[in-house]
Parts: C-alpha cells; sequence; structure tokens
C-alpha cells in the first residue's frame, strides 16, 4: 500500500463517517433526553430529498442544507407529539415515523428521481492540505465536515460544562424529579427531538448533495439504522459516536480496498467489523448492569407526563 | 393529474406498508382486451433495470393502442410481498405478466398454478411451467464489446468492475468484459469489487472511488444506481454505464452501456396472447434479435475503435463472434475452454470463476 492510497482511504473514512456522525449524534442528544426516536432513517430520506429540491430550484448549498434540517425539524415535530403529547408508545411512533417518512420522500421526489445537482465542493486549507498522509483527511474537507467537528465539540461542552447540558441529562434520567426541580421537561425533550431532527436532515442531505449529488428514492440505504446501532456503540458519550462513525467508514472502505488489493480478506467479515464492535459493547456493558445504568439515560423510551 | 394520483397511490402504499401500489395506465377498456401486467423490484426511475422493463411497457402501449391495457407494481420486494402482489395481478383478470426479477421465480411458478389460464413471463429464472416462460437478454455481448472499449481508452491498464452478487449472472460480465480488453490488451487487469448490494448509490460510490484511488481510469459497474458514474466525472476518468444509458451522470465520463432492450420481445409475446399462439418458452437472445445492445457512443472514442466496435457487434449479431471462445484460462491457469470452441449455454449459466486478468477473489 503506497502513501497516496493510505491518505485516500483516510479522506474517504472521514466522508463515510460524516453523515453516520451527524445522524448519530442527533439521536444521543435526544436519547440523552429520554426520548428514543427510531425515525432516524425516515428523517434522512426527508432531509435528502428536502435538500436535494431546495437545491436544485435555489442552486444554494445554504439553501440546499437549511431546507433539509427545517425539514428534519418539522418531521421531528409530528413524532414528539405523537410520543411526548400523546403518550404513544416512543418505539412505535419511530418506526411510524420512519414508515410514513419513506413514503413520503418517493412520493415528494417521484419528479426528480434520477436528477443531479452540483457537488458540495471542498474547502480546502492549502498549506495545511500538503501535510503527508493525514492532510487530505483533515484539511481538503467540505464545510459539513468541518460543521460535524464543531457539532460534536459543542456537544461534548454542552454535557460536561453546561447547565443545560445537566438539564438534559436529569430530563433523560428522571423526568419527575427534574419537573420537580422546575425544569420544564417537556420543552426540553421537544428541543432535543427537534435537534435530532435537524442532524438527521443535514445527514440524508450530506448524501444527496455531496457524497452522490443527486435523489433516488431509499437512497439512505440503512444509514439511519446504523447510527441507531451507534450510539449503543458510543455508549451515550458524544466523543465516542465520533470514534465510531469513522470506525463504520473506515470498516466500509476497507471493505472495498481490500478487495481491490486482492487482500485475501473475506469482503463480508470486514463488512461485518463495526457490527460486531457493537455487539461486543453491548456485552461488555450488559455484563455490568450497574456500568450499564451509569450510561444509559434511566428514562429513556419511558411515557412521562407531568402529574406523574 | 394521473401523474398526481400515481405518486399519491405510491406515497400510501408505501406509507402504509405495502411498498408497492397497482397502477392501471389506460382507461377501463373492453373485457376482451388483454390486460397485461409488470411486476417491478424497484422504482422505475430515469436509468436503470425497471427502467428498461417500463420503457417497453410504454412501448406496447404505443404500438398495441386500445388492444391491449397495461398496470404496474412497483418496488415490489422479492419473496412474500411478490407472491401476494402477484396473486393480486392474476385475480383481476390480467392475461399476460410480467415478474421481472430473478427473486420472483419460485412466486410465480406458485402463483402460476393456481392460476393455469394466465400467462407469465419470468425475467433471468430457470424453473418453467406450461403458463411460465422464462427470458433474459445476452448482456454479455454487450459487456465483451464494452471491454474491448475500454482496452482502446485505458492508460493505466487497469479497469474498475463494481460488482452487486458474485452469482453467475454477474461474474458472465466480468468474464466477458474483461475478454473484450483482453482482445485489444492482452495483459490489462480487471479489479473487481462487491458491494453486496444491488442498489446503494453511497456505496457504489465508495467502491467506484477506491478503485480510482488503486489506479483504474475506466470503471464499470453492474449496480443499479449512476453513483459510479459520478465518481469517474469527478476524477476526470472514464466510465461505462449499465442497464441504461447513463451518459447525463458523467457527461465526458460516460463512454457507452451495455443496456438491454425489451420491447420487441414484449411486443411479440403480447401479440401471441392476442393470436392464441402463446406457448411457454425458454428465450435468451442478444444483438441477433436485438434485446442486447450499446448505448450511444461517446465522442471521445476514436472514430476507428467505433468503426471496429460496430463491426464486432455485427460479427456477435451474426453469430460468426461469440465472447466465449477458446482458448479461455481460468485465473488458476487452467484451461477451461480449447483454442477454437464456443461455451454452451448450460456452461455460461453456470458460470463459478474468473478467466485470468480478472483480480480479486470470487470465493
Amino acid at each position: 500500500m503506497d502513501i497516496e492510497l493510505i491518505t485516500n482511504i483516510l479522506y474517504a473514512t472521514i466522508r463515510t463517517g460524516t453523515p453516520l456522525l451527524l445522524v448519530a449524534l442527533g439521536e444521543i442528544i435526544c436519547e440523552k433526553s429520554g426520548v428514543l426516536n427510531l425515525g432516524q432513517e425516515g428523517m434522512m430520506l426527508l432531509g435528502a430529498v428536502a435538500g436535494f429540491i431546495a437545491m436544485y430550484h435555489s442552486d444554494s448549498f445554504l439553501i440546499g442544507f437549511g431546507a433539509a434540517a427545517l425539514t428534519g425539524v418539522l418531521i421531528s415535530l409530528a413524532f414528539a407529539f405523537i410520543a411526548l403529547h400523546l403518550n404513544a408508545s416512543q418505539v412505535a411512533a419511530g418506526l411510524a415515523l420512519t414508515i410514513l417518512a419513506t413514503g413520503l420522500s418517493a412520493f415528494i421526489g417521484a419528479d426528480y428521481e434520477g436528477k443531479t445537482v452540483t457537488a458540495l465542493p471542498a474547502l480546502t486549507i492549502d498549506g495545511l492540505a500538503a501535510i503527508p498522509v493525514i492532510g487530505k483527511a483533515l484539511f481538503a474537507q467540505d464545510a459539513i465536515v468541518y460543521l460535524s467537528w464543531v457539532l460534536v465539540i459543542l456537544a461534548y461542552l454542552f454535557f460536561k460544562h453546561h447547565r443545560a447540558g445537566l438539564a438534559v441529562r436529569a430530563v433523560g434520567e428522571n423526568p419527575s424529579v427534574a419537573s420537580n426541580l422546575g425544569l420544564p421537561v417537556m420543552s426540553i425533550r421537544y428541543l432535543a427531538v427537534m435537534f435530532g431532527g435537524a442532524l438527521a436532515g443535514i445527514a440524508g442531505a450530506y448524501l444527496s448533495l455531496a457524497y452522490t449529488p443527486l435523489w433516488t428514492e431509499n437512497m439512505t440505504a440503512g444509514r439511519g439504522w446504523i447510527a441507531l446501532a451507534l450510539v449503543v456503540f458510543a455508549s451515550w458519550r458524544v466523543e465516542r459516536v465520533m470514534l465510531g462513525a469513522y470506525l463504520f467508514g473506515f470498516a466500509s472502505i476497507m471493505h472495498l480496498v481490500a478487495q481491490g488489493l486482492g487482500l485475501s480478506v473475506d469482503g463480508n467479515l470486514l463488512a461485518m467489523m463495526p457490527y460486531l464492535a457493537t455487539l461486543a459493547v453491548l456485552f461488555i456493558l450488559s455484563r455490568d448492569p450497574q456500568k450499564q445504568r451509569l450510561f444509559e439515560p434511566m428514562s429513556l423510551a419511558k411515557p412521562w407526563h407531568k402529574g406523574h | 393529474m394521473k401523474k398526481v394520483m400515481k405518486k399519491l397511490a405510491v406515497a400510501l402504499s408505501i406509507g402504509i406498508g405495502l411498498n408497492a401500489s397497482l397502477m392501471s395506465s389506460s382507461a377501463m377498456a373492453a373485457d376482451n382486451n388483454v390486460k397485461v401486467g409488470f411486476v417491478y423490484v424497484s422504482p422505475t426511475g430515469e436509468a436503470g433495470w425497471t427502467y428498461t422493463h417500463d420503457e417497453a411497457r410504454l412501448y406496447l402501449e404505443e404500438k398495441f393502442g386500445d388492444k391491449i391495457e397495461t398496470s404496474f407494481v412497483e418496488n415490489v420486494a422479492e419473496g412474500a410481498d411478490a407472491q401476494r402482489v402477484i396473486t393480486q395481478m392474476a385475480k383481476s383478470g390480467h392475461d399476460l405478466i410480467f415478474t421481472t426479477s430473478f427473486g420472483y421465480m419460485n412466486p410465480t411458478i406458485k402463483v402460476a398454478k393456481r392460476f393455469p389460464k394466465v400467462k407469465f413471463e419470468h425475467a433471468t429464472g430457470y424453473k418453467r411451467a406450461k403458463n411460465v416462460g422464462t427470458y433474459f437478454d445476452r448482456i454479455y455481448e454487450a459487456r465483451y464489446l464494452t471491454g474491448v472499449i475500454a482496452g482502446h481508452m485505458s492508460k493505466t491498464d487497469t479497469i474498475g468492475y463494481i460488482g452487486a452478487f458474485p452469482i453467475p449472472e454477474v461474474v458472465r460480465g466480468i468474464n466477458a468484459f474483461t475478454l473484450g480488453l483482453q482482445s485489444v490488451k492482452p495483459d490489462a487487469k480487471v479489479k473487481v469489487v462487491w458491494v453486496n448490494s444491488w442498489f446503494d448509490p453511497g456505496k457504489e460510490r465508495e467502491a467506484a472511488d477506491s478503485l480510482i484511488d488503486q489506479g483504474a481510469d475506466v470503471i464499470t459497474q453492474h449496480t443499479d444506481s449512476p453513483a459510479p458514474l459520478q465518481a469517474a466525472e469527478a476524477a476526470g476518468i472514464y466510465a461505462i454505464g449499465y442497464h441504461s444509458d447513463m451518459s447525463e451522470y458523467g457527461k465526458t465520463a460516460h463512454l457507452t452501456a451495455a443496456v438491454h432492450n425489451w420491447k420487441e420481445f414484449y411486443a411479440k409475446r403480447v401479440q401471441q396472447v392476442l393470436d392464441g399462439t402463446w406457448q411457454s418458452t425458454d428465450v435468451w437472445r442478444g444483438m441477433d434479435a436485438d434485446m442486447t445492445q450499446l448505448a450511444p457512443l461517446s465522442s471521445a472514442i476514436p472514430a476507428d475503435v467505433k468503426a471496429k466496435v460496430q463491426s464486432l457487434s455485427a460479427q456477435i449479431a451474426e453469430g460468426k463472434l461469440h465472447p466465449f471462445t477458446g482458448p479461455i484460462v481460468n485465473q488458476q491457469g487452467q484451461e477451461i475452454l480449447a483454442d477454437g470452441q464456443i461455451m454452451d449455454d448450460n456452461a455460461l449459466r453456470k458460470m463459478d470463476y474468473y478467466v485470468a486478468g480478472v483480480e480479486g477473489k470470487l470465493k
């Protein structure tokens, strides 16, 4: 393997991991508030189609990604209303959201099927991008990749050092206690769900505007579901989700590169790696209930209403 | 309005988890007309496998006018869903049903037993019955020609090939392509990357990029999305499409594509149903019957190469040239076919090895 190939693998790893990172980060924040939203795949698809249509007509990436984020927010509000307000099962509401959004994205996008737009350009930082091996991966990416890094840092600081971050965690651990302490449980949960929706929308638009700049039905191909596994892999920790997303990205790339190199590793085995890692983490966590409780928000997926 | 209704039907049906919907596209016709149904595995879209079948359906409507009525169901998952949809079609008075994906084979046979008067045509399968015929095109003939073109256009002598699943149909295409390539450049290599999916634009893009990173300067695919074309266009290299003309996805990258053409075959079968002469057959035809074609050749291809490809394609159509003519040697160096011999259809259908010159492991 020559240096250039390694450089390209690292570059591709980050690009491949980026949509996963965005959607998983959104889901972590949502789950930290105690809400389990299984609608990631659907929200990504709606973000992908909305972002694509907005970009197609406006030729502005800002409008494209903005429309995707807004669409994610709106559709997640529908979920929040059903799951939080009407106290429906969060699992069922999330699954319904995915099914609905999958159909809706096909409906909205029917006239745009197979059309293309120009791809989101890379923002190359000239001097730094020339650094051997890592330069291209770190300093020749597009704006959304940089945005995802900023978001990870902000989310980390938010949960670690900010009162509001503690409030979100308190709501996720025990909404009744949080409510008694005067925290607006419902508002916090709504905001967390909306934030998750926005990030899922942007993640979808990353596929349709940057990665493969076209719209076609079901183009997310299960990435929303992978992101849900990533949250568990990361055991609800922001910094670990970044690691997990890039691990998935790396395994996905290596599975293809190894075949091209003629390495005698079974491609299917490599494709399984991230899932095996997730299983391993689940196994380790479940062996120690004490530890598990420390990581997973205690009230995750449990309905709550004031006065309960 | 019809389009809006169609979209709404699709959205609703997918929304409620059916993943399919039945659309009648001509007005209610009299009972003595022939009703022709189509079951599609993916959306009709703008390019790809299902698109080629729907093009043929539209051609039937144009050709037969009021004499027939066509309908289709798209996005039908292989398996239980397929059986339900095919049953529904047979029940609702269809006379001839085209089931256009390999995974519909068993469902088609099962439903056909219950509806002996309905005629079925299953694409790419091998199980037949009195009222079930099978058909496919010899797309490997076009693959061979695209290999010849790649041989003339490649400078690195490394071609990238994105495969979906390692089944004979795909392996046959890879081998035919490689034989065509090597007829021009005996030492050129084909790197194969399997993505384990028929349709995943992201994964196909990653595969294309990884092949380009490893020195491929022409890439081709046996997957459904145009993402590899976009990757080639972005990298400034050439690409060869599949299923249908994909030139709009890579204006400078697209050299040509190996294309299916079902129009005349479908028209013939419908005519036979109208005439009452339809019988179950196994049709596997290629350029001789115009079932397999090449998309228009890019202006990047030099005139002498174009002329050569046209002459070769005429030879294939006339039966003078068979892509799988010996000597053929497999990856391990063993002789598969002796000099001058032509591979029979049975061997073609079961192909489970790479010919020499393909890089990568099949199993």
